[in-house]
Formats: C-alpha cells, sequence, structure tokens
C-alpha cells in the first residue's frame, strides 16, 4: 500500500466525507498546515504596509492554509476539486470566499486582479492522468497559464509541493518556467527525510532583483548558508532557473566564405556536370553595404 | 460567494472571448457584517470593473452605489461605506452564474459557485 494520496484516487474521490473530517480532525496535520501557510506567506514577500490583499489559495480543502492569510489581515479566495473538503470549510465558517473548480482547467480569473497565491500540497496532483481526457502537460500547461495571467505583475505565487520524484519536479518546474513565471525552488530542511519541505516560489515578470530566489530553512532555524549550497552538489538547497535560455553563440566570423571557397565549389559543380555560371570579376564580391 | 469574488470571476470554457461579467441569477442572497477596512478599498477600487460591480450589485437588489464613478470618490467616507457593503458584505447564497456568451449555468449552492468545467468544454 502506498502511502502517497496522489496514486490512491483523483482528489475529489480521495477526499470524500470520511479523509475530508480525518484531514481537519487531526490536530498534527492541523499543524503542520499552519506552518506550511505561514511559510509561505513569509515567502510571498508582501510589502509590509499593513494594506490587506486579494490573495489566492489554490486547493484550499477545509480552508486550514486560508484560516492563516486571514489571521494576517488579507482577503482570499479558495479554490478546491473536492466538494467533501469545501463543505467542512463551510462549517468552519472560513472568511474567504470559495469555489469548486478544477485549477488543470485553468483558474477562469480575470487578469491582472490577483496580488498573491499560495497554494499548500496539492499543484502535484496535475501530474496524474485520472481521466482518459486528462493530459498532465496540458492541465500543467493551462494551471500556469492562467495563474500568470491572473496575478499582478511583480505578484509572486508560492506553491509548496511533494513531487513524487526528480522528473516531477522538473515537469512542474518547467512548465512554470514557460508560462513566464522566474523564480526556483526553495527547500527547507534539505537534510531530513520528514520535514523537508519544498516551496516553488515564482514572480511574475521577467528574473530581477527583487525576485532573486530567497534561502530554504535548516534544521537548526538558520538559513542554509552559501558555501552549504554551492559547495557540494548534493548539498544543494536553493538554484534558481531562468526562462531565457542563453541565445546560440554567435558566428564571430563575418566575412563569410570568400573567393576561393566558391571557386572552389563552382569547381566541384562543374565536375558532376551541372550547368554553374561563368567565373567573372564580380564572382563571389562582396555587394556594397547600401545594397 | 462575495461580489468581490464574483468581479473577478470570468467564463473558462474553451473558445469564449469574452466572459466577464457572468451574469447573476440570485435565489437566495445574505449579508454578513465584515470589517471596514480603508486602505484594502482604495486598493481594490483600480482593479475594480465598477460597471460589472454596479449592476451584480443590482441584481442581488441593493441599488445604492453610483453609476460612475472616479477616484477622488474615494476620499467619501459615505461612498466607502456603500462600496465595502457591496463587495464584501452581500453574498450571494444559492443561485447561479451565467456565462455571457454560451449561456452555461454555474450553479451556486451554500454560497460555492461550482466552475468545474465538462470535458468538452476545457
Amino acid at each position: 500500500m502506498t502511502s502517497r494520496p496522489e496514486l490512491q484516487a483523483p482528489p475529489e474521490i480521495f477526499y470524500n466525507d470520511d479523509e475530508a473530517r480525518k484531514y481537519t480532525s487531526s490536530s498534527r496535520i492541523i499543524d503542520i498546515q499552519a506552518k506550511l501557510s505561514e511559510r509561505a506567506v513569509e515567502l510571498l514577500a508582501l510589502p509590509e504596509d499593513g494594506v490587506p490583499r486579494l490573495l489566492l489559495d489554490i486547493g484550499c480543502g477545509s480552508g486550514l492554509s486560508g484560516e492563516t492569510l486571514t489571521e494576517y489581515g488579507h482577503q482570499w479566495i479558495g479554490l478546491d476539486i473536492s466538494e467533501s473538503m469545501l463543505s467542512i470549510a463551510l462549517e468552519r465558517e472560513v472568511e474567504g470566499d470559495l469555489m469548486l473548480g478544477d485549477m488543470g482547467q485553468g483558474l477562469g480569473l480575470r487578469p491582472g486582479v490577483i496580488d498573491g497565491a499560495i497554494s499548500i500540497s496539492a499543484v502535484q496532483w496535475l501530474c496524474n492522468a485520472d481521466k482518459s481526457s486528462h493530459d498532465p502537460r496540458l492541465r500543467l500547461k493551462a494551471f500556469f497559464g492562467s495563474l500568470y495571467r491572473s496575478l499582478a505583475r511583480g505578484a509572486r505565487a508560492v506553491l509548496q509541493v511533494y513531487p513524487e520524484n526528480l522528473a516531477q519536479r522538473e515537469l512542474i518546474l518547467g512548465f512554470a518556467m514557460r508560462s513566464g513565471f522566474s523564480g526556483g525552488v526553495v527547500v527547507d530542511f534539505p537534510h531530513s527525510t520528514k520535514k523537508r519541505k519544498e516551496y516553488l516560489v515564482l514572480t511574475c515578470g521577467p528574473p530581477s532583483l527583487s525576485s532573486a530566489t530567497p534561502k530554504g530553512k535548516a534544521e537548526d532555524g538558520e538559513s542554509c548558508s552559501d558555501e552549504e549550497s554551492s559547495g557540494d552538489e548534493q548539498n544543494q538547497s536553493v538554484y534558481v532557473a531562468d526562462r531565457n535560455r542563453p541565445r546560440k553563440k554567435q558566428k564571430l566570423n563575418k566575412k563569410g566564405k570568400g573567393r576561393e571557397w566558391v571557386m572552389r565549389k563552382k569547381e566541384q559543380m562543374r565536375r558532376k556536370g551541372n550547368t554553374v555560371p561563368l567565373d567573372t570579376k564580380y564572382t563571389a564580391r562582396k555587394r556594397k553595404a547600401r545594397f | 460567494m462575495r461580489l468581490l469574488t464574483h468581479n473577478m470571476l470570468s467564463s473558462n470554457i474553451k473558445g469564449v472571448t469574452n466572459g466577464f461579467p457572468l451574469l447573476i441569477e440570485a435565489e437566495k442572497v445574505v449579508e454578513k457584517a465584515v470589517d471596514f477596512n480603508e486602505d484594502f478599498l482604495k486598493n481594490m477600487f483600480a482593479k475594480i470593473e465598477w460597471k460589472a460591480l454596479v449592476d451584480a450589485s443590482k441584481t442581488m437588489g441593493y441599488a445604492e452605489l453610483p453609476d460612475n464613478v472616479e477616484s477622488s470618490m474615494l476620499d467619501s467616507d459615505e461612498f466607502l461605506q456603500k462600496f465595502h457593503h457591496a463587495l464584501l458584505e452581500l453574498h450571494l447564497e444559492e443561485g447561479a452564474l451565467v456565462c455571457p456568451e454560451t449561456g452555461r449555468k454555474f450553479p451556486v449552492s451554500k454560497g460555492i459557485p461550482n466552475m468545474l468545467l465538462h470535458e468538452d468544454e476545457v
């Protein structure tokens, strides 16, 4: 029996009434969720001017993460695919607005209106194909594309994910970069199997100083030092991916092939019996720049 | 669902070019008091599609909002109170949201709109 819920059933079926209640009555899960969402808000790095923002909680479930947002004084809109989880959220009287929706179908929000988005343990569900019509690639593309559009420029999205393996991590991050986000992965507690948590910190717009990826947390609560992350590849905890690939190096030799090369080729063609123009003083002569 | 969310939502059906604003079919509207926050309103004002908000609040039975607004009106406390009430305190509890282009209905029950699309709409 696998312990990953993603491998057991689609989210709207896995989180049925029983599972939803279990999820929300376990003090351990509540504690973990609260910590994850606090860290996510921290990584969002909203300006500290006391102005409430409009945030998005993707995969809000029973509203555990939304409660943290409310504590910080923000307004939020929550999206989830499981009706049972949302009805628990209603029972708990969360303050944000709830919406039943599938993030893989796109978010359906107006462009540029959201000040930030968080998602706790949800995005890895997109890597599953639970129905014959599901294609994880298309769903990831629809999700990240619509998320990018709905966020205001410079806004951040912090997505805490549990990718199953390296391939999934690359898949998720790859689609995020392709939709225009810049940013990378922040790993908290990289040396612990259980406490290890990964956050995709994505910024809307091109990479800049303000969008530099924050450091992950280490075991002693302090952030990982630079030496640790760059010294050893195995220990690397923060890496930044850039969507702008370096351009193909342009040929430095701008002179072209030259008269000698052209004459040789013409001779070759003649030997093959092809019709080749006569050699004149114009052959392989450079055109004037004005041409 | 508050009108704040309604103002952000647009129809996501494949092929729909202008899915905003969703029309409201209100069956039950409730009001819940929310703390007044001037900063949030001023911040949101630029992002709100005003006409959609006015129309939506009228279908929900609140006709106090002025049709035309400018940012200087944000200094008026009376205006801010009305804005606050329409944006955050009116909840659509039961009813439906209707896509303006295709007429597809998204049912709203217990305040939660069901925005799930069918397979052929993705």
